[in-house]
C-alpha cells in the first residue's frame, strides 16, 4: 500500500467526495481523506475549498491527524485568514496541553501561519511556552519568536519577546541555548545595528559550554555568532581557541568550517612567537584536507573558502599540494578550483610535479578546463622564475599540438612571460608567427599583434604580418583594433622608413572611420604626438614598461580581510563582501579581522589600523584589471598618476612639425583639452546659459526657505518647512501641518495641531499604514493636556524604521491615521527621503568602488540641478549634514567630481557622483543603486539641500 | 535559513516541493534550468547559483536534484549538509532514494521535512529520533495500521530529543547483545603512465552496528593509533579522551551510525597494492589503434584481490574495439564509449590481460586525449593502512556482548594515467 492511490481520485466530484470522507465518523475514514487532501495539496491542486472541513477534523487526540491538518493550515491559512481565526481556539487549547509534543508543535504551527491576525492570539500562549518547564517547548517557542518577527516585527519588540529572547541564552539547556542564538541571529540580520547579540565574557562563556553539549547544527549557530565576538586580549582569544579546536574533528563539515572561521579570526589576536600559535596552525590543515573527501558540492564550497585560507594564511597548506591534483572525474566546477589554488600553492619546491600534473591536465577533454591548465602553466612561469624555461618549453609542447584553443591560450600567457622577462624566451617567435592564421579569438589575437610589435625590430616581415591583420580592421574587437593601432605605431617608430604608409593607414581607420571613442582617442593622442615630437613619441610609446606583478587575481587585502571573517558564508563562496550582494535585509557591516593590542609587543603592528602583517614577506601588488575607468580615476588623487595618463601635449604647435601632412590639424580643432569625447565646436556653450536666469529663481527660494528658518536646522540637517496635511474643513475642524527631521540619529515627525472647531478635543492616537521604508511611530502621540478651541500644539513623534514594510507610490508616501474623541481622520504626506540616511553611511573607498562596478548600469540614473551656485566644498559640508558623505574627490579640467555614498535605515547603498563645474550655476549627478527607485529621491534631496541657502 | 526545497527529476520536473516559510514560486527553478543546461552533464551543475532574489543551493544524489531556496545570508555547506541528511533519510526510511518512492510515500515524505526542520532550521536530523516520531513504512505495519487504526506517528516526546546523548532512546532491549565494527579503507589514488605514484591517500571509516540493552558505555582502543592524526568522529565520541589517550570511549547509538571516519595521506603509510601495465596507442594513418592492459599484485600484504574492475572512458572517435581478455569478461558501450572490464579474483600466477584492436571513425583526427583507467577492487581482512582494534571493552551494563571487528579494503577513486 503505497501513497501513489492519493493521487487517482481525478474524477469530477473529487472535492465533493472529500468532504463527506472528511465529515465521516469514522476516524480511519477521516485520517485517509486528511491524507487525500495532502497529496492533492502536495502536487499543487487546489484544495482550499475544504477548509472548514479539514479544520474541524483538527480536534482530535490522533497525533498524526494532528500533524496532517497543521500542514494544510499552514498552506492555505494566508489565503483564507477568516476561516483560519477558527482555528485559533484549538491552537490556544493544544499549548495548554500537558503533553509537551502537543505544546510545542501547536506553538511551532501558530508561528507558520503567516496571518496577522492569528499573530495577536498568538502572544500569549507563546509568552508561556518561553517560560514553559520542558525545554523541547522552549526551544520551539524561540524559534517561533524570530517566526513572529518576520511577520511582524514590531509586535515582538513591543511584546518583551526579545529580551525574554535573550535571557534564554542563558538556559541551561543546551538546545535551547543553540535555538536562542539562531533566532537571534537571524533576527538581528534585519536590524543592522541593534545590539541584540550583546556578547561579553560572560555569554561567551555560556556558549562555549552549550557548544559541547548541543546537537551539530546548533554548534553551527553558536560558532557563527562567536565568530562576530571580538575577545579582550590574547590571552582570552587563546582560550576560545583552545575549547572551539575539538569542533574541527567534527563529522559535519560545516562544524568543522565555521570553527575554522572563529579560529582563523581569533588567531590574528595571538603573538606569533606563541607556541600555541604554530600548535594552532598545524591543526587547521587536516581538516581542510579532509572536506576535499567529501561529496563534490561539499568539496566546492571548502575550496572556494581555502582559496581564501591559503591566501590569508599560506602557511598552513603549503604541504598538501597533492590533495588538490585534479581526479579525472571531478566535476568541473571543482577542477577549476583546484587548479587555482594549485597555482597559489605553486612554489620553488613543489614546481616540478605541479608542471607535470599541469601538462596532463592540458590533454584532457573538457575545453575550458584546458585552457585554464595552459594558462596555469604561464602563471607558474611567472610565479617561480626558475621554472620559467621549463614553463616556456612546456607551452611550445603544447603549441605543436596545434589543438587551437590550446594554441591560442598559450600565446596568450606566452605574452605575459615575456613581459616578465624581458630578451629572455624571443627566440620562440619563430614558432609562434607560425601559427598566426589559426588564432581567432580576440584575446589571442591581440596578444600576438602586441608581440609582433613589442618585437617589430626582430621580426623581418613584421609590417607584413601587421598589414594582413590591417584588412580586415573593422570587423575585429576593440581589443584587437586598440592593439593594432599601437603595435602599428611602435613599428613605426622603429622602422619609420618602410612604414608610413601603413601607419597613416591605421591612424586614420582609428580616427576617421571609428565610432569607438576611446579608439579614436588614442588615435589621436598617437597623432598629435607623432606630429608634434616624434622624439617624445618615441620616448612615451617605447618606454620601459612596469612589470608585471607575480601573483594576479589575488583578492585585495582588505577585502580579504573582510572575507575571512566570513569563512564558511556566501561571501566567501562568490568572494564578494555581504554588502556587494545582499541587499536591504542585512546591514552592511564591515566584520574586520581583530588587531592584536597590548601584551607588550606591539612593535609588530606600528599602525594600528593596518592588519598585522600576517605574510612575512610583502604581498605583492595587485594589478587592476583594465577598463576600470573609475578605479584609476579615484587612484589619481591617492598617487600621483605614473605611465597610466595619456601623455597630453599641453599646448597646440600648429602645424609646427606636419609630419603627416594636412587633414590633421582641421580634424584636431582646437578641443584637446575638453572632454575627448565631445566633438569640436561644442566648447564650453552650457556654461554661459544660466547665471542671468538663476538668479531671480533662486532668490525666490531663497525667501521661501528663511520661512521655515525658524523651524530649520538647528543640528545642521535639512528639515523642510511644515506643511498642511489636513485642512481643517476635512477633518472636523482638526487641522494638522507638519514636517520630517532627522535630528540627532532619530526620526522625528513633527507636527502641529490646530483645534479650529468649536469643542474641546481630546484623546488623539496616531497609526501609519505599512509603508516603503518601514516607519512607525516609536510611541504613542502624546498630546498632554485637551486641545480647546483655537489652540495649537506642537509634538515632536519619533519614528522607527520596524514597522511593517510596503512598497507604495509614490515611494515616499506615508499614509497616516489620526484619531481624537470625534473621529478618525486619514491624510496621506510625503516624507524627504533624506531622513532616511543614516549616519553610518561612509563607505570605505575599495567597497565604492566594488559597489559601483558591480550595480548595473541600467540602475544608473542622471540628473542635473541647475541654479545652484555652489563649489565642491560648500557642496560637501552642506551634504555632509544630511549625512551624505564624500568619499573622494578629484578635480578634472576644472569639473570638481565627488564621489559620495548614503546609507538607508533598511541598509540600501546609494552612490552618487557630483560633477560641479565651479564657476557655472548647475552640477550634473549620477545615481547608482540597486533599487533604482530611490535615485529621483535622491536628485530631490539633492536639489533642495543644494539650492537651500545657497546665500547663507 | 532554508526557505523552501524543490525536488527535480533528471527530466526536469519538479515533482515535490515544500517551504518552510512563505510560499517561492516554481519559478524561481528556472535559474536553476538555466544552469543546468550551461552545464551539460548533471553532475557539473554548479552547487551555488544566484538568482536577483534568492541562492538556489542544490545537491544531486540518485539522479534527483534537491534543490533548496534561501534568501539571506547562511553558510552554504550547512545546507548541503542538511540536504544530503534528507536524501539519507529518504534512503533510509525507503530503502532507496528515487523519483518513484518518494512519490509512492509523499505524506511520511512531507511529514518528514516538517519534522527536519522548523523555520529553516533544523530540528530533528538524527534517523532514531525521527523514526520514534515517524515509523517507517513496511508492508505489515500498514496492515496493522489498517486493522487496528493507529498511526504511524508517535505519540510521546522521543526520549533522545532531549537529554545530553540525544542520539540514544532510553530502554533499549535485546535478547542478542551485540557490538559489531567493520573498519572500511578506500584508496585514492593516481598512478601515472610510468607506474608512479602521483597521489594516493586512504580514506578510512569504522562502521558499527551495536545492539545492546539499556546505557552501554563503549571503549574501543587500537593497537597503532598514531597513524590517525586526521579523524573526524560521531558527537558521541568523547573528544577529550581521544586528545589524552587515544581510545574511542562513547555511548553508541542504538542500531548502525559511522563512529569517525579518518584520513591518511602520508605517501610512505599508503600501499598500493596492484600495478598495471598498460599501452594504448592509436595509429597516425588509417583509423585504429591497439589496446594492451595488464594487471598485477604488487603491495597486497599476502592478501587476495577481488572484485577487480577496469573501467575506460574512451575517447568520442572510438567506434568498435576487438579485444580478448585473458580472465574475465568485458563490454563497450558504443554510446557512452565506455569500456568495463570485469575481471574478479587476481590470480598472480597468471595474471590478467586485456588485448586487441581499436577501430576509430573514418578520417577522424587521432584522438588527442588519453583515456585515463579507474581501477576498482576489494581485499578482505585487511586494513591497508595497517590500523588494527585492538580490544573492546564495555561498561555501565552486566551482560556480555558478543563483539567482532571486520576489516575490508576497497579502491575508491584509484587512477592510471595513460
Amino acid at each position: 500500500m503505497t501513497d501513489s492511490k492519493y493521487f487517482t481520485t481525478t474524477k469530477k466530484g473529487e472535492i465533493f467526495e472529500l468532504k463527506a470522507e472528511l465529515n465521516s465518523d469514522k476516524k480511519e475514514k477521516k485520517k485517509e481523506a486528511v491524507k487525500k487532501v495532502i497529496a492533492s495539496m502536495t502536487v499543487g491542486k487546489d484544495v482550499s475549498a475544504l477548509f472548514p472541513d479539514v479544520v474541524n477534523c483538527m480536534q482530535t487526540d490522533n497525533l498524526e491527524l494532528k500533524k496532517l491538518v497543521y500542514l494544510y493550515l499552514m498552506n492555505y491559512a494566508k489565503s483564507q485568514p477568516d476561516m483560519a481565526i477558527m482555528a485559533v481556539n484549538t491552537f490556544v487549547k493544544d499549548c495548554e496541553d500537558p503533553n509537551p509534543l502537543i505544546r510545542a508543535l501547536a506553538v511551532r504551527t501558530m508561528g507558520c501561519i503567516r496571518v496577522d491576525k492569528i499573530t495577536e492570539y498568538l502572544c500569549e500562549p507563546l509568552r508561556k511556552c518561553l517560560k514553559d518547564e520542558d525545554p523541547y517547548v522552549r526551544k520551539t517557542a524561540a524559534v517561533c519568536v524570530a517566526k513572529l518577527h518576520d511577520i511582524n516585527a514590531q509586535l515582538v519588540e513591543d511584546q518583551g519577546f526579545l529580551d525574554t529572547l535573550k535571557d534564554l541564552i542563558s538556559d541551561s539547556n543546551p538546545m535551547v541555548v543553540a535555538n536562542a542564538v539562531a533566532a537571534l541571529s537571524e533576527i538581528a540580520e534585519s536590524h543592522p545595528n541593534s545590539n541584540l547579540l550583546d556578547l561579553n565574557p560572560q555569554s561567551i562563556n555560556k556558549l562555549l559550554t552549550a557548544l559541547n553539549e548541543c546537537t551539530e547544527w546548533g554548534q553551527i549557530f553558536i560558532l557563527d555568532c562567536l565568530a562576530n565576538y571580538t575577545p579582550r586580549d590574547d590571552r582570552e582569544s587563546q582560550s576560545i581557541c583552545e575549547r572551539v579546536t575539538p569542533r574541527l574533528s567534527h563529522a559535519n563539515s560545516a562544524v568543522v568550517l565555521s570553527a575554522v572561521k572563529v579560529l582563523m579570526k581569533f588567531m590574528e589576536m595571538l603573538p606569533k612567537d606563541l607556541d600555541y600559535y604554530g600548535t594552532l596552525l598545524k591543526k587547521l590543515a587536516p581538516p581542510l584536507v579532509t572536506l576535499l573527501s567529501a561529496e563534490p558540492e561539499l568539496q566546492y564550497v571548502a575550496l572556494r573558502n581555502i582559496n581564501l585560507i591559503v591566501q590569508k594564511r599560506p602557511e598552513i597548506l603549503k604541504h598538501e599540494m597533492k590533495v588538490f591534483f585534479v581526479k579525472y572525474n571531478d566535476p568541473i566546477y571543482v577542477k577549476l578550483e583546484k587548479l587555482d589554488i594549485m597555482i597559489r600553492l605553486a612554489s620553488q619546491a613543489n614546481i616540478a610535479q605541479v608542471l607535470a600534473e599541469l601538462k596532463e591536465y592540458a590533454t584532457e577533454v573538457d575545453v575550458d578546463f584546458v585552457r585554464k591548465a595552459v594558462r596555469a602553466i604561464g602563471r607558474c612561469a611567472i610565479k617561480v622564475e626558475q621554472s620559467a624555461e621549463r614553463c616556456v618549453s612546456t607551452l611550445l609542447d603544447l603549441i605543436q599540438t596545434k589543438v587551437n584553443y590550446v594554441v591560442q591560450e598559450a600565446i596568450v600567457v606566452i605574452k605575459d612571460i615575456f613581459r616578465k622577462y624581458p630578451n629572455k624566451y624571443e627566440s620562440v617567435i619563430a614558432t609562434l608567427c607560425e601559427n598566426l592564421d589559426s588564432l581567432d579569438e580576440p584575446e589571442a589575437r591581440a596578444a600576438m599583434i602586441w608581440i609582433v610589435g613589442e618585437y617589430a625590430e626582430r621580426i623581418d616581415n613584421a609590417d607584413e604580418l601587421l598589414e594582413s591583420f590591417l584588412e580586415g580592421f573593422h570587423d575585429e574587437s576593440t581589443q584587437v583594433q586598440l592593439q593594432l593601432l599601437t603595435a602599428i605605431v611602435k613599428l613605426f617608430l622603429k622602422k619609420p622608413t618602410e612604414t608610413q604608409e601603413l601607419v597613416q593607414q591605421v591612424l586614420s581607420l582609428a580616427t576617421q572611420d571609428s565610432d569607438n571613442p576611446d579608439l579614436r582617442d588614442r588615435g589621436y593622442i598617437y597623432w598629435r604626438l607623432l606630429s608634434t615630437d616624434p622624439v617624445a613619441a618615441k620616448e612615451v610609446v617605447l618606454a620601459e614598461k612596469p612589470l608585471i606583478s607575480e601573483e594576479t587575481d589575488l583578492i585585495e587585502p582588505t577585502l580579504l580581510e573582510e572575507l575571512t571573517c566570513h569563512i564558511g558564508t556566501l561571501a566567501s563562496v562568490y568572494h564578494k563582501p555581504p554588502s556587494a550582494f545582499v541587499e536591504g535585509s542585512r546591514g552592511v557591516q564591515h566584520k574586520r579581522l581583530p588587531v592584536r593590542a597590548g601584551s607588550g609587543e606591539s612593535s609588530e603592528s606600528p599602525d594600528a589600523s593596518q592588519p598585522v602583517g600576517v605574510v612575512a614577506d610583502t604581498p605583492p601588488a595587485v594589478i587592476p584589471s583594465q577598463g576600470d575607468l573609475l578605479g584609476d580615476l579615484l587612484n589619481l588623487d591617492l598617487a600621483p598618476p605614473t605611465s597610466s595618463g595619456p601623455p597630453v601635449v599641453p599646448s597646440m604647435q600648429m602645424g609646427a612639425m606636419d609630419l603627416l601632412g594636412g587633414g590633421l590639424d582641421s580634424l584636431l580643432g582646437g578641443d584637446i583639452g575638453g572632454s575627448p569625447a565631445m566633438g569640436g565646436g561644442l566648447a564650453s556653450a552650457p556654461a554661459a546659459v544660466a547665471p542671468s536666469l538663476g538668479a531671480p529663481a533662486n532668490s525666490g527660494l531663497d525667501m521661501l526657505f528663511d520661512l521655515g528658518g525658524s523651524v530649520g536646522m538647528p543640528s545642521g540637517s535639512f528639515v523642510v518647512p511644515k506643511a498642511v496635511w489636513l485642512p481643517a474643513m476635512k477633518a472636523k475642524g482638526l487641522e494638522i501641518s507638519g514636517t520630517f527631521a532627522r535630528r540627532g540619529g532619530v526620526l522625528q515627525m513633527e507636527i502641529s495641531l490646530t483645534n479650529k472647531a468649536m469643542s474641546v478635543m481630546t484623546d488623539f492616537a496616531i497609526q501609519f499604514n505599512r509603508n516603503s521604508f518601514g516607519l512607525a511611530p516609536a510611541g504613542p502621540l502624546q498630546v498632554l493636556t485637551p486641545l480647546s478651541p483655537n489652540q495649537t500644539t506642537e509634538i515632536s513623534l519619533p519614528l522607527s524604521t520596524v514597522g511593517p514594510v510596503m512598497k507604495m507610490e509614490p515611494l515616499n508616501n506615508l499614509q497616516v491615521a489620526v484619531k481624537n474623541n470625534i473621529d478618525v481622520f486619514y491624510f496621506s504626506c510625503q516624507y524627504p527621503i533624506s531622513i532616511l540616511f543614516v549616519e553610518d553611511g561612509k563607505m570605505e573607498r575599495q567597497v565604492f568602488l566594488a559597489t559601483w562596478k558591480d550595480i548595473p548600469n541600467d540602475n544608473e540614473a542622471q540628473f542635473q540641478i541647475k541654479d545652484c551656485h555652489v563649489n565642491s566644498d560648500t557642496a560637501t559640508s552642506r551634504l555632509q549634514t544630511c549625512n551624505i558623505f564624500t568619499i573622494a574627490k578629484r578635480t578634472v579640467e576644472g569639473q570638481d567630481m565627488l564621489y559620495q555614498s548614503i546609507k538607508l535605515t533598511n541598509g540600501i547603498w546609494i552612490l552618487v557622483e557630483l560633477r560641479v563645474q565651479t564657476g557655472s550655476p548647475g552640477c550634473m549627478m549620477s545615481v547608482k543603486c540597486r533599487a533604482p527607485e530611490v535615485a529621483q529621491l535622491v536628485f530631490q534631496c539633492y536639489e533642495m539641500v543644494l539650492k537651500t541657502s545657497s546665500d547663507a | 535559513m532554508i526557505h523552501s526545497l524543490f525536488l527535480i527529476n533528471s527530466a526536469g520536473d519538479i515533482f515535490l516541493e515544500k517551504h518552510w516559510k512563505s510560499v517561492v514560486g516554481r519559478s524561481v527553478c528556472d535559474y536553476f534550468f538555466e544552469a543546468q543546461e550551461k552545464a551539460g552533464e548533471p553532475e557539473n551543475v554548479p552547487p551555488v547559483i544566484s538568482t536577483p532574489h534568492h541562492y538556489l543551493i542544490n545537491i544531486f544524489r540518485d539522479r534527483i536534484f534537491f534543490v533548496s531556496v534561501i534568501q539571506t545570508e547562511v553558510p552554504p555547506l550547512f545546507v548541503i549538509e542538511f540536504l544530503h541528511r534528507v536524501a539519507e533519510t529518504f534512503q533510509d526510511y525507503f530503502g532507496e532514494c528515487s523519483e518513484s518512492t518518494i512519490k509512492d510515500n509523499v505524506v511520511i515524505v512531507y511529514e518528514l521535512l516538517e519534522e527536519m526542520l522548523d523555520n529553516g532550521f533544523p530540528l530533528a536530523t538524527e534517523s532514531n529520533i525521527l523514526k520514534e516520531l515517524i515509523k517507517p513504512p513496511t508492508i505489515l505495519r500498514s496492515m496493522v495500521n489498517t486493522i487496528t487504526g493507529s498511526s504511524n506517528v508517535g505519540a510521546t516526546l522521543p526520549t533522545g530529543q532531549l537529554s545530553t546523548i540525544p542520539w540514544r532512546r532510553a530502554g533499549v532491549k535485546y535478547t542478542n547483545n551485540e557490538a559489531y565494527f567493520d573498519a572500511i579503507e578506500e584508496i585514492d589514488a593516481i598512478i601515472d603512465k610510468s607506474g608512479s605514484t602521483v597521489c594516493a591517500e586512504i580514506q578510512g571509516v569504522i562502521d558499527a552496528c551495536v545492539k545492546l540493552t539499556g546505557m552501554p558505555d563503549l571503549t574501543l582502543s587500537f593497537m597503532n593509533p598514531r597513524l590517525l592524526d586526521d579523524v573526524s568522529f560521531h558527537p558521541c565520541v568523547r573528544f577529550k579522551r581521544w586528545e589524552s589517550e587515544r581510545v574511542l570511549s562513547f555511548i553508541p547509538p542504538d542500531g548502525s551510525f559511522r563512529l569517525m571516519s579518518y584520513h591518511v595521506s602520508a605517501q610512505n603509510l599508503v600501499a598500493i597494492p596492484i600495478y598495471v601495465k598498460q599501452n594504448i596507442s592509436f595509429f597516425e594513418s588509417g583509423s585504429s589503434g591497439r589496446l594492451d592492459i595488464t594487471l598485477g599484485p604488487k603491495q597486497t600484504m599476502g592478501k587476495q584481490v577481488e572484485g577487480l574492475t577496469v573501467t575506460m572512458h574512451m575517447p568520442k572517435v572510438l567506434l568498435s574495439v576487438n579485444l580478448t581478455a585473458t580472465q574475465g569478461t568485458h563490454k563497450f558501450d558504443p554510446v557512452t564509449k565506455v569500456l568495463v572490464w570485469d575481471i574478479g579474483k587476481l590470480n598472480p600466477q597468471k595474471l590478467p590481460n586485456l588485448k586487441g584492436s581499436l577501430s576509430v571513425q573514418s578520417g577522424a583526427p587521432k584522438p588527442e586525449e588519453n583515456p585515463t583507467l579507474n581501477i576498482d577492487f576489494k581485499i578482505q581482512q585487511l586494513a591497508i593502512s595497517g590500523l588494527k582494534v585492538s580490544r573492546l571493552d564495555m561498561y555501565g551494563e552486566k551482560y556480555k556482548p558478543f563483539k567482532g571487528v571486520k576489516y575490508i579494503t576497497k579502491a575508491g577513486r584509484f587512477q592510471v594515467r595513460t
